[in-house]
Order: structure tokens, then sequence, then C-alpha cells
């Protein structure tokens, strides 16, 4: 693994939190109830502190005098590599929690491999307190998917049509690029495929007692961790990034 | 739509803030069931470390005294001085009793 | 009213005056349950009407550690919500119907959250003027005389302390930045000041309810004490800042020791009550949105609730 690519796949665990966590905090004052309002914040801190903790880190091991909120605010789509998935707009609460759902899934067990992993400490540090706050949210969603698939039927047909028109975005999670493949080998990235088989027993699972189908798969869309977007992650950054980039000496 | 009897059940919070002291009730918040009110208790109640567990009770399922019985109750304990250490006038040798 | 009643209500408002705590299945005459279901529902719909001018910047705070504190700050408004709305429950109200009355329109909010948040420097002057305000208003309800209320209130002040600060940095940070920045702080207090000279309400003179309410210990100061008392705090905070508070009839008077201010525009103020504020419609409008199309969402829940509640039932049938 080549220094860049290190820094890169430190930049990638940086941007999916930070996509999914500018999404996510989009929820604070419009939950579907005071209570849950408090959770999906409380959620989106999480991922927001975590994007700090990898830029941070990143910023620092490229060294060119970048900082969180240089790699944050003045990059462009093309910089960003985070997964499709997490820059999809929120939807209703049902497309939302499924989003959750999956990454929650995913990155949870990434993070039991980056805590483990002796390769990069500092990343192993930030990935068990990260791991903690996964464990929270996987279970905060997975109690949601059970609630909205064995609730109503109206829930159930919401929530089953999210997961069939979010599930063609599952597949980049575990589509292994260079980056992935020389991280694997390098010790520091974990074996996608092993992942996949991870993943797939805790959303069976979960699918299976809310009474959903798993949909079967398909086409799987791609494009995220090469920087090419979907339309939607452009304007969510205009929006994130306006204030640095209009005033760039400026300290806030 | 008027949906009051739809309305998430409310629950009471009691929150024990560190190892070795009791639960307090903390306040409390609406969830649909057991396992989510402890997830929103955490979540209303716990956001700057108050707390290392969570007990969460439905609020219909407590029993109260009622406030009128409030003398009858607890009036009869005032003249049971005796009870308290302090009633005890002891010679200064052994204060530390 | 019966001679029982009239004893009841003698020897609650003895107890008031002693300074004791009323609780929630205490006798309390139904005008002073009825006022603080009144005053503490208009509390928690503040709050949560108040989450949405803030709210309005997350998506664009200007670094991360500030989308961060915004984003938690807004957080503890949701929660000082919900607090406020458990204490008025005790009182036999439910949440939808406090929310319904939020929603048609027949219940307040503080007026301050019908004005539009239009710069980054918003987020300060909101955070230092509007909390600020807020919390002069809320450190003596800590003490009133209804148990709930006032134990929510401990809690939402300790929180609040920190909300104030976060937005007197928020404009420190702006009034030491470039000139663009120190415009934009300006610009913000000239728009805030005046309404949060409002949160206070009306002069002692024209306002309705307070000698009751200060009778019960419900409220402890009146409106224009405590006017006053927030002017002076801040006049010394915006010289700090090197700001100008925008008005000219501000000045100390050595003889009060006191600053005088100008009048307030109260036709301003009874317009924006009565729903012609800027962002009025809004805000209720994206109230009642996320209320609505959460019903689904609050519905499911229930309905997975009661099968495994029936389920529980079955099993425990069975097992007997």
């Amino acid at each position: 693994m080549t220094e860049d690519q290190h820094i890169q796949a430190i930049l990638r665990l940086g941007d999916d939190t930070l996509v999914l966590g500018q999404r996510l905090s989009a929820w604070c004052g419009h939950g579907p109830i005071l209570e849950e309002d408090i959770a999906l914040s409380n959620t989106a801190l999480d991922l927001i502190g975590q994007a700090r903790n990898f830029y941070t880190l990143a910023a620092a091991r490229e060294n060119q005098g970048r900082d969180e909120d240089k790699l944050a605010f003045f990059r462009s789509d093309r910089d960003f590599q985070n997964h499709l998935l997490l820059e999809l707009p929120n939807g209703h609460f049902g497309d939302t929690i499924v989003r959750q759902f999956f990454f929650s899934a995913f990155a949870l067990e990434r993070y039991v491999f980056l805590s483990r992993q002796l390769m990069d400490a500092e990343v192993a540090g930030i990935a068990s307190k990260a791991l903690k706050e996964l464990q929270y949210h996987w279970e905060h969603s997975a109690q949601w998917i059970i609630r909205l698939g064995d609730g109503t039927e109206e829930s159930h047909n919401k929530v089953q049509q999210s997961i069939h028109d979010l599930w063609s975005y599952t597949g980049e999670l575990f589509e292994a690029d260079e980056v992935d493949q020389a991280g694997f080998e390098a010790g520091l990235l974990p074996n996608l495929e092993l992942l996949r088989d991870t993943w797939n027993t805790r959303i069976d699972d979960c699918l299976q007692k809310a009474t959903l189908q798993r949909p079967e798969d398909g086409w799987m869309q791609r494009g995220g961790k090469q920087g090419i977007h979907s339309e939607h992650l452009s304007y969510m950054l205009a929006e994130m990034q306006i204030l640095p980039r209009t005033y760039p000496d400026a300290s806030w | 739509m008027s949906s009051t009897q739809n309305e998430w059940p409310l629950w009471e919070v009691f929150i024990r803030s560190r190892q070795g002291l009791g639960h307090k009730h903390a306040g409390s918040l609406h969830a649909p069931d057991a396992q989510m009110a402890i997830q929103n208790a955490r979540d209303v109640y716990t956001r700057r470390q108050e707390g290392v567990s969570i007990w969460v009770v439905p609020a219909e399922s407590i029993t109260a005294s009622s406030p009128d019985d409030k003398e009858v109750m607890f009036d009869p304990a005032n003249d049971k001085v005796y009870r308290h250490p302090t009633f005890y006038k002891l010679p200064d040798e052994v204060n530390n009793m | 009213m019966s001679e029982t009643d009239k004893n009841l209500e003698a020897r609650f408002e003895a107890y008031v005056a002693e300074e004791k705590k009323i609780e929630p299945k205490d006798w309390m005459p139904d005008s002073y349950r009825k006022t603080l279901i009144r005053q503490i529902s208009q509390h928690a719909h503040s709050e949560i009407v108040g989450m949405l001018p803030e709210g309005n910047w997350i998506s664009r705070a200007p670094s991360l550690k500030r989308k961060a504190i915004l984003l938690a700050k807004v957080q503890d408004e949701a929660g000082h919500g919900l607090y406020l709305y458990s204490a008025a429950e005790t009182l036999g109200v439910t949440r939808n119907q406090m929310l319904n009355d939020l929603h048609t329109g027949k219940a307040k909010y503080s007026s301050i959250f019908n004005y539009p948040t239009l710069t980054w420097a918003d987020m300060g002057a909101v955070g230092w003027l509007v909390d600020g305000a807020a919390i002069m208003n809320q450190v003596p309800l800590c003490k009133c005389s209804y148990g709930p209320y006032a134990r929510a209130m401990v809690r939402v002040c300790k929180e609040e302390s920190f909300h104030q600060r976060q937005g007197f940095q928020v404009m420190l940070n702006l009034a030491q930045g470039t000139d663009e920045q120190k415009d934009m702080a300006q610009d913000a207090l000239n728009r805030w000041w005046w309404p949060s000279l409002m949160m206070f309400g009306p002069n002692d003179a024209d306002s309705p309810h307070s000698a009751q309410s200060m009778k019960w210990n419900i409220k402890r100061f009146s409106n224009d004490e405590l006017r006053q008392r927030f002017v002076d705090m801040t006049v010394p905070q915006a010289e700090l800042l090197g700001l100008t508070i925008p008005d000219p009839d501000l000045k100390w008077n050595e003889e009060r020791g006191h600053y005088d201010f100008g009048e307030i525009q109260w036709e301003e103020f009874y317009n924006v009550i009565q729903g012609n504020g800027p962002c009025n419609k809004e805000r209720i409008a994206a109230r009642v949105k996320a209320h609505d199309e959460g019903a689904w969402v609050r519905e499911a829940a229930n309905a997975y609730a009661k099968k495994e509640n029936e389920k529980r039932s079955k099993s425990a049938t069975h097992a007997a």
C-alpha cells in the first residue's frame, strides 16, 4: 500500500461519515416525534465527530497544511469518495432508516476490523470509539426496521419500497478497488468479501424479524469511490461549503 | 385528526448517575414500548454523561400515595424523635458514636 | 365557589406564599392549573419552533466544529421542549392536545422565532441575545411554585448557559474577523436587538396576567424589571464586541443606575404575535408537516407494540 493510498483510505472513512452526517442532520427539527428527532441528531453528531477525527488524521498524514475544514469545505464532488448510498436525499423516515440500516451494518463490521488491525494504531483508536457509536446506530435502525416492517400495512409497504429503492446502492459497499485491495493486503482494511457475509447475516436476520423481503441482487450502482457521484452530491456540497468558499480568508 | 388515543404511552425515566448511587427520577418521555423507551431515555436524558444505568417504567404502572392522605401517612412520624441519632445526648468522650 | 373550595384556596395561597412547592396531585385552583398549562406549553412550543430558525443553518455551518456545536444546541432545544411538555402533562393535558393547539394557531409561542435567520451571524446573535433574554426569563422559573416546572427549568437552565456562551463566541469570532464578518455581526445585532427586547413581553402596565402569576410564584419579576436587567447586562457586552446597539436613545442614567433605552415598536410586537411576522406561516407549516408526515411512523410503532403485547399475553395464558 502506498502512502497515498493509505491517506486515501482514511479520507474515504471521513467522506462516508461526513456525507451521511450532513444528510442526517437535516432531520433536526423535522422528525416524526420529538424523541426520534433527538435520536437522529445524536446519530448525526456521532458521524460528524467521526468525520472530524478521520479528516484530522488524514490531514496530519498528508502534511500539506490542510486541516479537517479544508478537507470538508474545499474539495469538490469529484474529490469526495463516499459511497453513493450515503449522499442520496433523505426521502421519508423509512428511506432514511433503511439507509441507516444498510450502512450501520456495514460500518459496524468495518469498525470491528479497523479497531483490531495493528497496521495503523491511530485509525484503530478512532475506530474503537466509533465502534461503540455504531453499535448503537445499528441497534436503533434495526429496531425501527422491525417496527416499520411489522407495524401497519402502510408502514410495511413503505419500508419494503425503501428497501427496493436503495438495494442497488448496497453492492458498492463490498466492491473492492485498488485502494481497498492494497489496504487489505497491507492489513489496514477488511476483506470486503468476508464483510459481505457478516453484513448479509445481520440484514437477513433483521428483515426476517421485520417480515420484510430481501430483494434479488441485480444491477448495482457504483462510482462513489471513484468520485463519479449521483447528481445529488454537488448540490449537497454547494450548500454545505458556501460560507468557507465565499469567504476563504475568514475563520469562524 | 385528533389522535390522543394513538399517542405513544408515557414512561417515567430513572437514571443512576454513577455506580453506588440509587436510580433517581429524571423525567418522562413517550415511547411505543420498553425497548424504545430505553433508547429514547438514553438519547434524551444522558446526552451529557448523566448516567450509567436507566430504568423506564410505564407511567400508568406507578401507584402513588394520595396527597389527601399526606397528614395521615406522614405526620405520625413527627413525634418519634427518638428514632433520630441527634435525640441522644452522649458524653463528649463518645462523640464519634 | 363553595365554602370548602374557598378554604382549600386559602390554604393553597398561604402554602405558596411560604415558598412551598405544589406537586401534580396536590389540590390547586383551576385557574392556577390553566395558567400553568398555558405558560408551560407556550414555553415548550417556543423551544421546538425555536429549533427551526437555527436549524436553518446547520447544513451551512462554516466549519465542522461549528456544525457539531449548532446541531448539539438545536438538539438540546428539542430536549427542552420535551422536558417542558412532560411537565405540562403532569397537569392533565396530553402532548397531542398541546401540539394540536400549536398547529391550529390556538397556542402561542415566543414571537422572536417568527423572524428569519439570514446570515451565519444570526447564529451568534440568536445565542447571545435571544438565549440571553430567555435565560433572564427562565432562571427565576427554577424557583417557581409548581414542582415539575421548576425541576424542568433547572435542567433547561443548566443547558442554556452553554447556548448563550457559544452564541457570544460566534459573535466574538466575527467581530474580530474580516471586515465582511464585522459587518455581518453588526447587521445581525441591528436586526435582533429590538425583537430581543420584545421577548420580555408588554410593559408592566399592559401585562394582563402578570399580577396573579406573581402572587402564585409562577412569575418572580415583572417584564420591565427583567428587560432592564437584560439591557444593563448586554450593553457592556456589545461594547466589548465593538458593536453598536441600534438605539439612539440608549444611554447610562447615573441617577437610576441603569441604562435608559428607546421606546419599543409595540405595533410590530402585536402584529408578529397575531401572525403577521415574516415567518409565522413557514414556522407552523414546518411543524405541521413534520407531525403529519410522521403519523405513519408513530402508528407503526404503536401497532407493533400492540402485536407484541398480544403475543406476550397469549403465551402467558398458555403457560398458565
